[in-house]
């Protein structure tokens, strides 16, 4: 059987400052997790990620993830150990 | 301290510019990622978890108070006001902006520092032992073999696409504080019967998803053939390394695919045709390296000072018991400055606190400081009469933590707070760590103790090695840590033992206090360390500490 699709959002690094980013539903890139939008279906989640990977001046390498696996919250967050990540904005 | 001479200052002057260019063209569009991203590893430049990250040689460990002062400008001018000292002895710096990347290599330039070959399949920054040049059981001193091989190794055309990276050490101590066995190559300085200069060469060490303790390839290398017989190692590597597999292109696992004896066979032909063509490294580049590594001229006066203030200071006699070490001037001694305050990341050091010890290292210490691979810093020579003042400054910086070779002195990797490969958090398990022992107020009576964390199995934090080595993964979408035992990373290297399985985040600790718990009651004296108490009794009665409930089932 084949595993189910887990809905995921696209994220990558900002081209300048390497910052995590998401693409939302307007098709831009936001520097808030919660901005980024949800695809349910894995051939759309496929070509919107094509899309955003045309975007190389921008960012830097772009992947499909569940955003509830442990790494990207930390993403969303910023590091543990001093709060001058994305907590401090 | 070794000066660039026009050639050095000329080639890391024309990589700045070179690699200002390549930035540039890569904001404009010109450059993809794919292909800017080979250029940018070459000069040390990473993208991690949250921003770049860019990662600083400090060569053999080596530098002086006006270095330590600019990466401390460098911390506050591009950076968040810190760096982080790594278990190479570099340093590297969490938050560069891509486009003033170039500013900061400028930067580095301005005192002959940069970030070449931190990172690619070349031969990397050469580490050495980090009380080169100031200990009491030193015979000779690494540093100008490491400079001899970092001038040969750097930008060597032959040798910029390995199969994979490479690492090279150095020691001329009875004592390895460089983990030379953990390397590509290691090198032991040794004298002969006759009295001669050479070295025990060593290859095939590295830790990593498959760790292995290096294998002498020679026993006693004449000195003069050193670069000849380095080359040949690496032809043959370079050739015959695996380039199919990521995972099995290091130099070890040739070493273990081919057998020590027909490698070494493949090198001793290789050496015979390099040697052959080799005509020796001429004096105008030896002698300048020898003189640059000449001790400081010492100040022999001895006075009571310290004594005196030993006998009301017990905050300062307890950190003089473990922060000190025997140098070979007896007027002298070696100050290990602690990165690993409680509650604070291993090998962080703010920008103030950089300042601190470069003013110390100009104020007492004949200008030279060290980075440890245990992620503190040296400073190598400081007259024993100036202890007390030496300390009085530490301490108001908060550098005055007394835990050099105890539990709290805790080597961690950035890990998942940081790291892009990580696949779980070393930072906060360490903190953790020293944080509950403090409290406990156990460190001292537990005594000697290397814990050791690395956030992946690639093993920056040298976990295998350590008497307690802690790994972080992933297991079922959360963070889990599995245990090692029994671990050495002097000159008889031990690859510690998996206890079992991984501990939840929420786990360790209490597992660690079981464990920790287990080797204060079977010890026989406080006198018997964590691994002699290991080695004494083997891994069962830790087990059963550290896996209670997996015991009563066993015995039911």
């Amino acid at each position: 059987m084949a595993r189910e699709f887990v809905p995921q959002i696209i994220t990558s690094n900002h081209l300048i400052e390497g910052d995590s980013i998401y693409l939302t539903e307007a098709g831009a890139w936001s520097r808030i997790a919660a901005d980024a939008m949800l695809l349910a279906n894995a051939e759309i989640a496929a070509t919107t990620l094509a899309t955003a990977n045309l975007q190389t001046d921008l960012h830097v390498g772009a992947y499909l993830a569940d955003a509830t696996h442990f790494r990207e919250t930390f993403r969303a967050v910023g590091p543990s150990n001093y709060f001058h990540g994305k907590q401090a904005v | 301290m070794y000066i660039y001479n026009d050639f050095d200052e000329e080639f890391v002057r024309n990589r700045v510019d070179q690699f200002r260019d390549q930035i540039n063209r890569r904001i404009s569009g010109a450059l993809t990622e794919d292909e800017f991203k080979p250029l940018r590893l070459m000069n040390g430049l990473y993208l991690q978890l949250h921003a770049y990250m860019l990662r600083v040689a400090v060569p053999y460990g080596t530098l002086n108070g006006r270095q330590m002062r600019q990466l401390a400008y460098i911390a506050d001018r591009w950076d968040k006001g810190y760096g982080h000292f790594t278990t190479r002895q570099n340093i590297q710096y969490n938050w560069p902006k891509l486009n003033e990347v170039a500013d900061i290599l400028e930067a580095l330039a301005d005192v002959e520092m940069h970030a070449i070959q931190t990172s690619g399949n070349c031969i990397r920054n050469v580490t050495a032992d980090h009380f080169a040049g100031a200990s009491a059981d030193e015979f000779e001193d690494p540093r100008p073999t490491a400079e001899l091989l970092r001038q040969w190794s750097t930008d060597h055309p032959e040798f910029t696409y390995l199969p994979r990276k490479f690492k090279i050490a150095v020691s001329g101590a009875a004592h390895d504080r460089a983990v030379v066995r953990a390397h590509d190559i290691g090198l032991y300085l040794r004298r002969n019967d006759a009295g001669e200069a050479g070295y025990e060469v060593v290859i095939g060490g590295g830790l990593g998803r498959t760790p292995m303790v290096g294998k002498t390839v020679q026993e006693f290398l004449p000195k003069a053939d050193l670069l000849p017989y380095l080359e040949a190692v690496l032809k043959v590597y370079n050739l015959k390394g695996r380039r199919d597999n990521k995972y099995k292109a290091r130099i070890k696992i040739l070493v273990q695919e081919t057998g020590l004896d027909v490698l070494k066979a493949r090198i001793d032909a290789q050496f015979v045709i390099c040697k052959a063509s080799f005509k020796g490294v001429p004096d105008s580049i030896l002698a300048p390296i020898e003189a640059a590594f000449a001790p400081p001229v010492f100040n022999n006066t001895r006075s009571a000072a310290l004594d005196d203030a030993l006998s009301n200071d017990p905050l300062l006699q307890s950190w003089v018991d473990t922060n000190l070490a025997a140098h070979k001037n007896p007027a002298y001694t070696i100050v290990t400055v602690s990165l690993k305050a409680v509650g604070q990341t291993p090998g962080d050091a703010s920008s103030d606190q950089m300042r601190v010890l470069a003013a110390l290292a100009e104020d007492f210490g004949h200008d030279e400081l060290r980075v440890s691979h245990e992620q503190n810093i040296i400073l190598p020579h400081i007259r024993r009469a100036d202890i007390p003042q030496v300390y009085a400054r530490l301490r108001e910086a908060g550098l005055a933590t007394a835990n050099i070779g105890l539990l709290s002195d805790i080597i961690a990797c950035p890990g998942m707070d940081y790291c892009a490969l990580a696949t779980a958090r070393s930072i906060p398990v360490a903190k953790e760590i020293a944080v509950r022992f403090n409290e406990l107020k156990l460190e001292q009576d537990i005594g000697p103790l290397k814990i050791k964390i690395s956030g992946c199995i690639n093993a920056c934090g040298h976990h295998h090695v350590a008497h307690i080595g802690i790994l972080g993964l992933e297991k079922k979408g959360v963070e889990s840590y599995q245990i090692t035992l029994g671990g050495d990373a002097t000159q008889n290297m031990v690859v510690g033992k998996r206890a079992g399985p991984g501990f939840a985040a929420d786990e360790i600790l209490p597992a660690m206090e079981r464990l920790i718990g287990a080797y204060l009651d079977i010890r026989e004296d406080n006198s018997e360390t964590f691994l002699d108490t290991f080695r004494r009794l083997g891994d069962a009665p830790f087990k059963a500490a550290l896996y209670p409930v997996e015991e009563a089932k066993n015995a039911a």
